[in-house]
């Protein structure tokens, strides 16, 4: 089957700001696909070229078969897109918001409500409510109904997720992976690398380049080197002290630890006698295995040395 | 179709959920009626003067009981000397003074002339033209009284003024089509560019775009719902100025609602126009103000007349739609002629829709950038 997408060399500039350069990749039939990056790395760019809202300066963009540029017309019929700001009518109701989006893609909500019964029947109680006064986890899970019930061939997501409860992140990706028995494909961006792992694909993009494209197993286990998880009582000053340390390649903060890698790949004991030291107590090293994260921060390392600072 | 009267439904709900929505569309028409027809004429009533008259003899008590008794004065005191007058006038309420010369019946009869000195407060111009105007007006059937009854040989010629259509000069008359044109120019011009910008703001133009809608389909369903307001709005001000003034409309109704339905359009179009301009409502907001009201008031010959303007006014008011519905709604509504007067002006603004309409549809953006 031919992809869904199929983007070859797309680049975007805003100004004198590059914010897409000659990212290739293809998406496959049924896929989720995953782009992850931090913020201003060109993803909802990107997303928006591909859902015809913006033209790419080079290159070229084919989605279900149609040129995203010659093709708006038909293609815009096909998609669901879901923005990454809450872009419902807050003064509608829950319920008038999806028989108005029903409408506008000439579908009706009763014969595809089997696509959105999972997720809206967790809102539905409340669909007399103005969508303004609905909580975050609610917004996102209307906003999905509502990208949905036109039955799209591809599924747009720009960050569905930021800002929503664990609980409702759950059942939002459990509702995505059903999605695939009605033929419907995904691509979705987020900053949660768990939610990463639950893709088919994964792409890390920053600055506007597409660094690796892969599943994320293969992602997190193609890390180089061996991992160490080292803690100790003062986070901040265990970070100074082992970037300071001659030996570390990388150290970067990972919830309450440090995540490191030395030269060599090992460590000696003159390790816990610098950090000592540096006056730092309670400190545990432990060899850990690497995460999807780990894996993006050593390729960010590697492709833009200049860069990495002013991101993280 | 079915796309569209969903379009449309969603834009009723918008209107009607929204409180300061509701405000802007019916609120304000009934109040400025209300407030123009009231609050600022051009004629008078129950203008306060002052009286100081030095001689104090019949035909002075006459005189000053016939104005006093015409409905346009009322008397704020009696002054004893020339000292009072700037007093009485720095206390505001007064704004004009009556002097009767020492001996002013004596020197009628004997002479044939006694002076009266009419003073007025010049501080507001407007009122002291009026007030005067309609002092001399009295002062003068008052002679031509004097002179048939033989009381003073007064062989005056005293020019009669009649004002045809508006015989009293009532203000309302002036304010109720200029009103209805200012209305039209808000919620038409002003509502629409805003809903449009409204949507880009919070996002929802993204969805919309993205969907099969097409710009004309959006631009439709956008306006539909306030052209039924504001031909609403334009039977209400009518309505409501001919059971509170008393305002006929003398020509056919069916003309005027007609070209006001031309006008709506043309105002809802330069919205729409207004909004592929701008990005943000205040964006939007400004430009309808600045860019629709302000001229609408200023130059559309609403308040002042065109013919007095400097030349390059001139110009810019022949720009201005409002200054053409001006004189067809007026035409229609107080002299009550028929279209063969009116087709130039109406003409005009059915140019200017369809120019205003095939701007906005090239100049709508069908994508983000």
């Amino acid at each position: 089957m031919a992809p869904v997408i199929e983007s070859v060399n797309i680049s975007k500039k805003f100004g004198n700001i590059t914010a897409l350069y000659d990212v290739s990749f293809e998406v496959n039939v049924n896929e989720i696909f995953g782009f992850i990056g931090p913020d201003g790395s060109g993803k909802t760019t990107l997303f928006r070229i591909i859902a015809t809202l913006l033209l790419p300066d080079s290159g070229s963009m084919k989605v279900l078969g149609l040129d995203s540029v010659s093709g708006f017309k038909s293609l815009r019929r096909e998609i669901g897109y879901m923005p990454g700001r809450f872009s419902l009518y807050q003064d509608l109701t829950v319920e008038e918001n999806l028989k108005f989006y029903a409408t506008v893609f000439g579908a009706s909500v009763e014969e595809n409500y089997y696509l959105i019964a999972d997720i809206y029947s967790h809102i539905e109680p409340f669909r007399k409510r103005l969508a303004g006064n609905l909580s975050g986890g609610m917004k996102q899970k209307l906003a999905l109904s509502c990208a949905l019930i036109h039955k799209p061939k591809l599924l747009i997501l720009d960050e569905p997720t930021t800002g929503v409860d664990a609980v409702s992140r759950t059942e939002f990706w459990a509702m995505l992976e059903r999605l695939k028995e009605y033929g419907i494909s995904v691509i979705v961006s987020t900053p949660y690398m768990d939610e990463a792992m639950r893709c088919s694909r994964v792409a890390l993009i920053q600055n506007g380049r597409i660094l690796s494209v892969d599943a994320p197993l293969k992602i997190r286990d193609s890390f180089s080197r061996r991992l160490f998880r080292i803690r100790a009582g003062d986070k901040y000053s265990l970070i100074n002290a082992l970037r300071k340390y001659p030996e570390t390649v990388t150290a970067f903060p990972f919830g309450d630890s440090v995540h490191t890698t030395f030269k060599g790949d090992s460590y000696d004991n003159s390790l816990s006698e610098y950090l000592i030291k540096c006056g730092l107590t309670d400190v545990t090293i432990q060899e850990t295995k690497a995460g999807i994260e780990d894996r993006f921060l050593e390729l960010m390392e590697n492709s833009d040395q200049k860069n990495t600072d002013q991101i993280f | 179709m079915r796309r569209y009267f969903g379009f449309v439904k969603k834009e009723f709900l918008h209107i009607f959920r929204d409180f300061r929505t509701l405000i802007i569309i019916f609120g304000i028409p009934a109040a400025q009626i209300l407030i123009f027809g009231y609050a600022v004429r051009t004629d008078i009533k129950n203008a306060g003067i002052a009286v100081l008259d030095l001689s104090r003899d019949e035909i002075t008590k006459r005189l000053t009981g016939k104005i006093l008794s015409s409905g346009f004065f009322r008397k704020t005191e009696d002054l004893y000397s020339y000292k009072d007058i700037d007093r009485v006038f720095k206390k505001g309420s007064t704004k004009a003074v009556i002097v009767f010369e020492e001996g002013f019946g004596r020197n009628l009869m004997r002479e044939g002339e006694a002076g009266v000195n009419i003073i007025a407060d010049g501080s507001e111009p407007n009122s002291a033209t009026l007030v005067t105007n309609y002092l001399q007006a009295i002062v003068n059937s008052f002679n031509l009284e004097l002179g048939r009854t033989g009381t003073a040989s007064a062989a005056l010629i005293v020019p009669e003024v009649k004002m045809l259509y508006n015989p009293n000069l009532e203000s309302q008359f002036m304010f109720v089509p200029g009103v209805i044109t200012l209305i039209l120019i808000l919620i038409c011009a002003l509502m629409t560019s805003v809903t449009i910008t409204r949507e880009k703001e919070f996002g929802t133009m993204e969805v919309l775009l993205v969907s099969p809608l097409k710009p004309i389909q959006i631009i439709l369903g956008k306006v539909t719902p306030y052209f039924f307001l504001s031909v609403f709005n334009v039977i209400m001000i009518l309505l409501l100025s001919w059971l509170v003034f008393g305002l006929p409309v003398k020509g056919s109704y069916v003309l005027l609602l007609a070209v006001s339905m031309l006008y709506i359009l043309m105002a809802l179009s330069a919205g729409i126009l207004i909004s592929t301009v701008s990005t943000t409502m205040q964006q939007a907001i400004f430009i309808s103000l600045i860019g629709m009201m302000l001229p609408t008031v200023l130059l559309s010959g609403f308040i002042f007349p065109i013919e007095n303007m400097p030349k390059i006014y001139n110009y810019l008011s022949a720009v201005m739609p409002p200054r053409y519905f001006i004189v067809i709604i007026k035409n229609i509504m107080i002299k009550g002629t028929g279209f063969g007067f009116v087709w130039k002006e109406t003409l005009i603004l059915l140019a200017m829709t369809v120019l205003f309409i095939s701007l906005s549809l090239r100049k709508f953006k069908i994508r983000l950038q």
